[in-house]
């Protein structure tokens, strides 16, 4: 008979800790030994993780009201500027900002030491941060200008919130153009002679549910190494699946979450601030998602191996700066994890840009969190828009 | 017999002595340079590769002419806090200093094959490698 189960029932048998929870990599070997149906049977939970670098990820800040009180118009956090048109000492600082007067790509390619993310590490790393700001002066708020370090501890609030994370699968970048050319998937060397990608594969959350069949709003995910919550549907989210030359489908491609935390909770070992050469600043999160197996067709997706996950080869110096459709070909996450690939004849030594490593340590944490029973399985009061919502991204027409 | 890396750094009266010809011609050692620079102030930086036996008296004559050596060893190391163990560097490494081992898809630095070419400092996402002087 084939199981159904519950988020309350799951959550019971986490509660009495007695739910069975495996990571990724241990269900694909659960599966492979005893088959799909009897692992359905057992196992209650399955963890992801993945640990890249994710633009879209920025942190509200409350930073308390100085005596006597100002209304800020604007604001800078390290030299970043952060956008203060929220509330009098409220802001949002982006991963991707830099600091005024950065020489950015005036001097080919710049090298972006520091941005947005890097000043969120800062704070999570309770490095005390220089707050300056400036108004033009109230009545009810006198104050013209404040200028402070600040630490996470001491404001009020700072709440993580990443408007399009975990993308579900994305391209594996490559060149055929003659010159290096320096892109958010870092450097890529001419004539095909690299390539990078970007996902932990098997491991990766939205790869293991393509239907959105559990992932919605108010589920409970690790985030930065503390507990965030998806929020919503992330920007850019267009669910649907990868095909081959054939038309057949592969596996999901186009979802992303928008995901929310409470970055006190949060440790600079899985926020941390990035910079690409050439291209720009953001910051790499680590994000897990526990998937309830409520049946055997949700295992079914959760446990896919690499070697049935595949990745679109797309040229990074003509085809996706031109906003150019088509690809050079599919690989496997099984072929770009072996570190070669095979594109257009020729063998191309592949490197991720995501840490698997970390994406297992990630799913290991979450997997002991949920044993404990300190984490319990958030019922999605909203799934997720799926593929059958057929979302798909507009182009800005330039008129 | 493996060649030892070494970094020499000269000041300006040195910049302009045949030195890599008295090593050739003197000790009978075998020089690869891997990167040199000498600097508007003729202060100059060289790695080089030695091979041959008498490799330790050719940096004792070295030494004795005032010039710094030190094993190449010490001129790039990864910051293990800081690295993520991504792998973004292991297609940049010429020498696979820095390679993936799989299947763990743990990120190793042999730090004995690195030759100091500083792919990997412009290349870490997270600026984990860092040059030691």
């Amino acid at each position: 008979m084939s199981v159904e189960r519950t988020y309350k029932e799951i959550n019971a048998r986490i509660k009495a800790g007695k739910a069975v929870v495996l990571t990724v990599e241990e269900v694909i070997d659960r599966v492979r030994e005893k088959g799909l149906a009897r692992t359905a049977r057992e196992v209650d939970v399955v963890t992801t993780g993945t640990f890249s670098p994710m633009c879209s990820s920025g942190v509200f800040l409350n930073f308390g009201h100085t005596r006597p009180r100002i209304r800020i118009s604007k604001a800078w956090l390290n030299g970043v500027p952060a956008y203060a048109g929220i509330a009098a000492v409220d802001a949002f600082l982006g991963a991707t900002e830099l600091p005024e007067g950065d020489p950015a790509n005036s001097d080919y390619p710049g090298e972006f030491r520091y941005g947005g993310g890097h000043v969120i590490e800062d704070l999570v790393a309770r490095r005390p941060v220089r707050l300056k700001a400036i108004s033009y002066g109230t009545d009810c708020y006198p104050r013209r200008e404040v200028e402070t370090n600040i630490t996470l501890d001491e404001i009020n609030e700072a709440i993580l919130f990443n408007p399009r994370n975990c993308y579900q699968n994305y391209n594996c970048a490559v060149n055929l153009s003659d010159r290096t050319i320096y892109t958010y998937m870092g450097i890529l060397k001419p004539r095909l002679e690299n390539a990078h990608y970007s996902t932990a594969g098997q491991l990766s959350p939205l790869l293991k549910d393509p239907g959105f069949k559990t992932i919605g709003i108010g589920t409970r995910i690790f985030l930065g190494g503390g507990t965030g919550y998806v929020v919503w549907n992330g920007t850019q989210h267009f669910p649907g699946a990868l095909k081959d030359e054939n038309g057949r489908e592969l596996c999901g491609a186009g979802g992303t979450l928008a995901v929310l935390g409470d970055l006190k909770q949060m440790e600079a070992r899985w926020l941390v601030g990035t910079s690409f050469r050439g291209y720009g600043a953001t910051l790499t999160v680590g994000v897990g998602v526990p998937i309830p197996i409520l049946n055997e067709e949700v295992l079914e997706y959760a446990a896919k191996p690499d070697e049935e996950l595949y990745a679109p080869v797309v040229d990074y110096s003509d085809c996706y700066p031109n906003a150019r459709p088509g690809n050079l070909g599919i690989v496997s996450y099984a072929q770009l994890k072996s570190g070669q690939i095979r594109v257009m004849g020729k063998d191309v030594p592949a490197a991720p840009l995501s840490s698997y490593s970390r994406a297992r340590e990630i799913a290991s944490i979450l997997k002991t969190w949920i044993e404990k029973g300190d984490f319990l399985l958030g019922e999605p009061s909203q799934l997720l828009p799926g593929p059958e919502a057929r979302l798909c991204g507009k182009f800005l027409n330039v008129k | 017999m493996a060649p030892e890396k070494i970094v020499l750094r000269f000041g300006a009266e040195k910049a302009d002595k045949p030195l890599i010809y008295r090593l050739v011609k003197d000790y009978d050692l075998i020089i690869n340079i891997i990167k040199a620079s000498i600097n508007p102030h003729k202060e100059g930086t060289m790695v080089v590769e030695l091979t041959g036996e008498r490799s330790r008296e050719g940096i004792e004559f070295l030494r004795s002419q005032g010039i710094t050596v030190h094993p190449l060893t010490q001129e790039i190391a990864r910051n293990d806090e800081r690295c993520t163990r991504c792998g973004a560097c292991t297609v940049h490494c010429p020498t696979s200093a820095l390679y993936m081992e799989r299947p763990s898809m743990d990120v190793k630095f042999n730090s004995d094959e690195c030759i100091v070419c500083l792919s990997c400092v412009k290349v870490c996402p997270v600026k984990a490698m860092e040059v030691r002087i």
